[in-house]
């Protein structure tokens, strides 16, 4: 248990800190790799609660997917990385001020909450659950039953998105010859193939 | 003993950097959008923590779904970024005034 919650205190310390060095740091780069560190650690946080399954995903999905879609979108624009770090003091009054209050209007509703609440006080004090099946396969049974709808919801949303990205980014640039199938595919065969009769040690010229 | 309250203290911080991060990096989209990430990251730690101290996997399939949104979120958000930077050669948050709102 004392291991649990050393393993704890560094994961939650590391995500904090990467997530705090995406926002501060001055080359969007480091952003994303600082991102990627913050992933893995949620990810870790994750894991030490029993949900594997969720953990495993955000690691194949956010670290796999998005952090390097990211990575690819920051090395293929050519950025002046000095000029997009004006400014950063002028906000930082300001956006400090907002992020504080927010933080603590945020902790105080849980605090109280976890006073008020006999739930979420009951919740706070116990461990987590120990579940009699493994997490994949309970995530499993609810998924592909209750939430089935949701879940083809999903598989739309991410076929819309696909197709969304595909449409913004395909541009046909004037002077580029591309492959026009349908007209291959529709010659007719005169088109296509002549047939010559070549004499003997003649050759075809 | 790591109780629910930790998890949720984790999370609000996330968000809180999140939000922080949009107000700071007025001249990055990039950035912005990894902020929106850090949020939703922060999102889908609420639910799972919230699921598992219930002993309920309804919150992790919900997370999932945060998930989904999430990437298609980034996707589309990075491609109009692509867009954009192709039409106009910045990625400046004052300088996309096209709609003049």
């Amino acid at each position: 248990m004392l291991l649990q919650a050393i393993a704890f205190y560094v994961f939650a310390f590391v995500v904090m800190a990467s997530a705090a060095m995406v926002v501060v740091s001055r080359n969007p780069v480091y952003s994303v790799l600082f991102l990627i560190l913050a992933f893995f650690n949620a990810a870790a946080l994750m894991l030490l609660i029993g949900a594997e399954f969720i953990a495993m995903i955000l690691i194949i999905v956010y670290v796999g997917a998005v952090a390097v879609l990211f990575l690819f979108v920051v090395m293929m624009l050519d950025i002046n990385v000095t000029r997009l770090r004006e400014g950063f003091l002028k906000y930082l009054p300001v956006g400090a001020l907002i992020g504080l209050v927010l933080l603590a209007e945020i902790l105080l509703g849980l605090g109280v909450m976890g006073s008020e609440t006999a739930t979420l006080a009951g919740l706070a004090k116990a461990g987590p659950q120990v579940p009699t099946i493994t997490n994949t396969r309970a995530i499993g049974q609810v998924l592909y039953t209750q939430y089935f709808y949701l879940f083809q919801v999903a598989g739309v949303v991410l076929l819309v998105a696909m197709i969304g990205a595909i449409v913004l980014t395909l541009r046909s640039r004037p002077g580029v010859r591309r492959q026009r199938i349908s007209e291959q595919l529709y010659r007719p065969k005169e088109q296509a193939i002549t047939v010559v009769k070549v004499p003997t040690r003649g050759g075809v010229s | 003993m790591i109780g629910l309250g930790h998890y949720l203290f984790v999370a609000a911080v996330l968000f809180t950097l999140g939000i922080l991060g949009i107000f700071l990096n007025r001249k990055n989209v990039i950035v912005l959008l990894m902020c929106v990430e850090l949020m939703l990251l922060a999102v889908n730690i609420n639910l799972v923590a919230f699921s598992a101290f219930q002993g309920n996997v309804v919150g992790q399939v919900f997370a999932m779904l945060v998930l989904t949104v999430a990437a298609a979120e980034a996707a589309i958000g990075l491609a109009i970024l692509v867009v954009y930077f192709r039409n106009r050669g910045t990625i400046e948050v004052e300088d996309i005034d096209a709609l003049k709102g």
